[in-house]
């Protein structure tokens, strides 16, 4: 309940306030966003699983965010940038994919 | 380690269903809820941002400095690209222009050309400076002779159009010939008086005519008259169809 809350709450506040992004940082952002994402379906399946702890969620959620930042920004530095992107996307996408099949065995049996 | 720790008590080797789990978190909030929806409230924050950037920077906006460089190389070339293609056709422009304008002036030229010619040939009607010269012959005592000493004085003068009583244009290949009732010019016979009209230099046209032993005295010999009145503009209406020529061929390269 409070956690659906909380995502409304950010939906408006996004909506609202329409901050500017840092330019140093506009490359991280939307990979943040993809690892955050995976973050918050591992912690769902988790949920589910009947093994969530807040302090796991609240650990992989940053260490996620820091991580695939740190490696786009490792790939800028080394010129590859685009293509690690990519590829921490592709890696984070496959993972989303496999919690949202477990999530949906939980709640489907199927 | 679980959250279900504090659930209120339900047969606890009994698994719950994903459902039931839902029910429970939704229906009981705890300090876990409110952490995991502290970093939702963020997580939504920056999805809703970076949507929003994605959005509005259109095609360029999230591209990396090296892809940048490369959209930019890919646009130079194309205008490079689309800069020759450009003076190209500016040329094919210009050549197609210089030609066109080539062929106009020689269908100028040819054209009048033209002019000229049919004023010669008598093909058309002409106008300009000239003389009128009216040849009385009261005791129709003038031969062909005279009318043809006329004109042969006024071609002399640079005569440009010749017409006769308004009814034969005077050319190049014109016969005359002696007729019972006056003459025949072409085959048309006319009597006097005699009407010719003259485009040229009217002054020089009238001293062609006008001299000691000239036309208008071998006139006055056979008590016939001569009157020439010069003027800015005749009219010669009359024009006839130019033969084609059966035997002579223009020899071209010349």
């Amino acid at each position: 309940m409070i956690a659906i809350m909380g995502l409304i709450v950010g939906i408006v506040l996004g909506l609202v306030l329409t901050p500017d992004v840092p330019l140093a940082m506009e490359p991280y952002l939307p990979i943040a966003v993809v690892a955050a994402l995976d973050a918050v379906f591992g912690a769902f399946r988790a949920f589910l699983d009947g093994i969530f702890d807040d302090k796991v969620f609240v650990i992989s959620f940053i260490s996620n965010v820091l991580i695939a930042a740190m490696i786009v920004f490792l790939g800028d530095k080394l010129g590859v940038g685009a293509q690690l992107s990519t590829g921490v996307v592709v890696v984070l996408g496959i993972r989303i994919f496999s919690n949202v099949a477990a999530i949906r065995r939980h709640l489907f049996h199927a | 380690m679980t959250t279900s720790s504090d659930t209120p008590p339900e047969p606890a080797d009994v698994e719950l269903t994903g459902f039931a789990r839902l029910r429970d978190a939704f229906l009981k909030p705890s300090r876990g809820q409110a952490v995991v929806a502290v970093l939702l409230t963020l997580l939504a924050f920056a999805t809703v941002t970076q949507v929003r950037i994605a959005g509005q920077d259109g095609a360029y906006g999230n591209l990396r400095q090296s892809e940048l460089i490369q959209a930019l190389n890919g646009l130079q070339a194309a205008s490079r690209k689309t800069e020759r293609d450009l003076s190209q056709l500016q040329e094919t422009r210009d050549r197609l222009q210089s030609t066109s304008q080539r062929r106009e002036a020689a269908l100028e030229q040819a054209r009048s050309e033209l002019n000229t010619l049919g004023v010669l040939a008598g093909t058309v009607a002409a106008s300009g400076p000239g003389i009128r010269i009216t040849v009385e012959d009261p005791s129709d005592q003038l031969s062909l002779t005279h009318l043809l000493d006329a004109v042969e004085e006024l071609r002399n003068a640079g005569v440009e159009a010749i017409e006769i009583n308004d009814r034969v244009r005077v050319v190049a290949q014109t016969s005359f010939e002696d007729a019972p009732e006056g003459i025949r010019v072409d085959g048309v016979a006319l009597r006097a008086p005699y009407v010719i009209d003259a485009i040229g230099r009217p002054a020089t046209l009238a001293t062609a005519l006008d001299f000691d032993g000239g036309f208008i005295d071998d006139v006055k010999l056979y008590s016939g008259t001569v009157t020439i009145k010069q003027s800015d503009r005749i009219e010669i209406k009359v024009t006839r169809n130019a033969p084609k020529p059966r035997y002579a061929e223009p020899v071209t390269g010349q």
